[in-house]
């Protein structure tokens, strides 16, 4: 049942392939960062700082994109500036992309947090006494270590930014070839009678890659995992 | 280039508060677990820092709290062997040796081949970690801390997570390197037999206290220190050097008290050895007996006698220039009025020195 797939059809998986790479690879230091910071630091506030990075994770996904589109949006206090210097995100993919990212960020973080606990400090200590700086234990101990976790993490998000829909719609609606992703062109497709069939093709092209991205994240994390011994 | 340390540090249930001394050579950092000797290493390694204190190796302060001083754990250049080793799961044996030398200008390939011949890893070099024995591992982990160039090296209980045989395996390769090292090395530990066979100095450490410090010879032999080393392990230390080996299966060696019959020594006529006599192995005889089936008696002058909390006595002996203990009981020391000053026999059994008693000394010292 698939033939090449119709022009408006290529333009959604383009877009949401677009649309999570993006989201993924910029939340991806943030989030490291973040994961550090959460499983290593101890400083006042860091229960608010993980409610806040879980928040998307527990909010309904209306409101994230409803909270989006007040402070990214053309008159919002960022979305202003933004518009300012040209790099407006509001209807954009951008907009995509953003909403996109802070829904997938809890699900990164989180397991990338898991697997920096799992590194035993005690290496982290032998590293130094080896001489080796902060920077460079976590470039030469740490990171390695926690690739797996890291990897997992990027998957997860990813898979989440491709399947993102309710804070994406809120924020930046469903404009064909702008804003309008895998899973809004579904949803529209639905909305119009005798749209399953297109419809229906989405879902399968959804489900390929997916499957698809799991399959290469598990192949990898068992490659990654013989390397760090475990 | 020596190894200074003073050291004050409050922990929740007790006080940590010594200073001492560690020369060129192995300095033993002795007493039971939860003594604080582990803590005394970790601040000469910045990994935790005292309340105040100083630690110098040769000329460079690590630490001075006067001074607001403290180097960071990698500036320090402490080569630490951890008692788990520690080694990187994520790289081979040769990537773990490696490790630090890249932050010490590289790695040299005289040294590295050196070290690795020294620790007899060769064969090892392209293994993970996890493919390594306990001993291995240990071997491995002081590898890399040589490698990276330390000021000085601390052995954390390096043999203390490995069964007697691993154990058998790692100690000729630690008299190696108490030989060959041109460090200050501190080696913790909670056994009197490692501390014999390895340290030169000892320094006995009690509730985070130094209670006993000195020339490991002197410190074995002195009864004052026979509480905190365990009675059963009390024993002192007699230089001695292969005379010859019989045709028995039996070694003959010289001592400044005397020559001694000791079970088949491993090494050729004229090697130096240090030989531990265990104090309860010792029999005290005031005329020198006959029809004994014990190989050697030593004539031995009495020069103190120390009670102790049971029925024992600890007797130390001059034996030409070394000394020796000897444990009996009060009652025998009052029956045979042992008193400083007496002349007597001592009675060791040959077959009473084992292998693990008998060490040997490189030529030049």
């Amino acid at each position: 049942m698939i033939d090449a797939l119709t022009p408006a059809e290529w333009q959604a998986l383009n877009l949401s392939l677009r649309v999570s790479f993006w989201a993924t690879l910029c939340s991806l230091p943030i989030g490291v960062f973040t994961a550090y910071a959460l499983a290593r630091w101890t400083f006042p506030g860091k229960a608010i700082v993980n409610g806040l990075v879980h928040l998307p994770l527990v909010l309904p996904p209306v409101v994230t994109g409803y909270m989006l589109l007040i402070t990214f949006g053309p008159r919002g206090p960022i979305g202003s500036v933004l518009e300012a210097i040209g790099l407006p995100v509001a209807f954009r993919w951008s907009g995509a992309a953003l909403a996109a990212a802070i829904m997938a960020f809890p699900l990164m973080v989180r397991a990338i947090r898991l697997s920096i606990e799992a590194v035993d400090p005690k290496l982290e200590q032998a590293a130094a006494t080896l001489g080796a700086s902060r920077a460079w234990v976590f470039a030469t101990v740490t990171l390695p270590l926690v690739m797996p976790g890291i990897l997992a993490g990027t998957i997860l998000a990813f898979a989440k930014a491709m399947g993102e829909f309710g804070a994406t719609i809120t924020f930046v609606s469903n404009i064909p070839g702008q804003t309008q992703t895998l899973p809004t062109a579904i949803y529209a497709f639905l909305q119009i009678p005798g749209g399953e069939g297109a419809a229906l093709r989405l879902v399968v092209i959804a489900v390929v890659v997916s499957m698809g991205a799991l399959l290469v994240s598990e192949w990898v994390a068992r490659r990654l995992a013989a390397r760090v011994g475990s | 280039m020596s190894l200074s340390v003073a050291l004050r540090h409050s922990f929740a249930d007790f006080k940590l508060d010594v200073a001492f001394d560690s020369p060129l050579g192995v300095t033993a950092l002795f007493g039971r677990s939860g003594a604080g000797k582990t803590s005394v290493i970790n601040a000469v390694s910045g990994l935790l820092r005292p309340d105040a204190g100083r630690v110098v190796v040769g000329e460079t302060v690590l630490f001075d709290s006067e001074n607001g001083l403290d180097l960071p754990v990698h500036r320090r250049r402490v080569g630490y062997v951890f008692q788990d080793a520690r080694l990187f799961p994520h790289l081979s044996v040769r990537g773990n040796l490696g490790y630090g030398a890249r932050f010490a200008g590289g790695v040299d390939p005289v040294k590295f081949a050196r070290v690795v011949e020294m620790l007899g890893i060769g064969a090892l070099l392209d293994r993970r970690p996890a493919a390594l024995s306990g001993g291995e591992k240990q071997r491995v982990a002081i590898g890399r801390a040589l490698l990276a160039r330390p000021r000085l090296l601390l052995l954390d209980e390096p043999l203390a997570a490995l069964d007697d045989a691993r154990k058998a395996e790692v100690v000729p390769f630690l008299e190696r390197l108490r030989d060959e090292a041109d460090l200050p090395i501190l080696y913790v530990s909670h056994s009197v037999g490692e501390v014999a066979r390895l340290a030169n100095t000892v320094v006995v450490i009690e509730a985070g206290r130094v209670v006993r410090a000195g020339p490991t010879v002197e410190v074995l032999a002195d009864p004052a220190a026979v509480p905190s080393l365990g009675l059963r392990e009390a024993g002192a230390l007699l230089n001695a050097t292969v005379i010859g080996h019989h045709a028995d299966g039996l070694s003959e060696v010289a001592t400044s008290g005397g020559p001694l019959i000791l079970p088949h020594v491993d090494a050729p006529p004229g090697t130096r050895l240090r030989i531990r006599i265990a104090a309860q192995d010792v029999i005290l005889s005031i005329a020198r007996p006959v029809g004994l089936s014990a190989l050697n008696i030593v004539p031995v002058q009495i020069v103190s006698l120390r009670d102790g909390n049971g029925p024992g006595v600890m007797v130390q002996l001059r034996a030409g220039d070394d000394l020796l203990l000897a444990r009996v009981t009060r009652r025998s020391a009052t029956d045979l009025g042992l008193v400083p000053g007496l002349d007597c026999h001592a009675i060791v059994k040959t077959v009473a020195v084992s292998g693990a008693d008998v060490m040997t000394l490189p030529a030049n010292r």
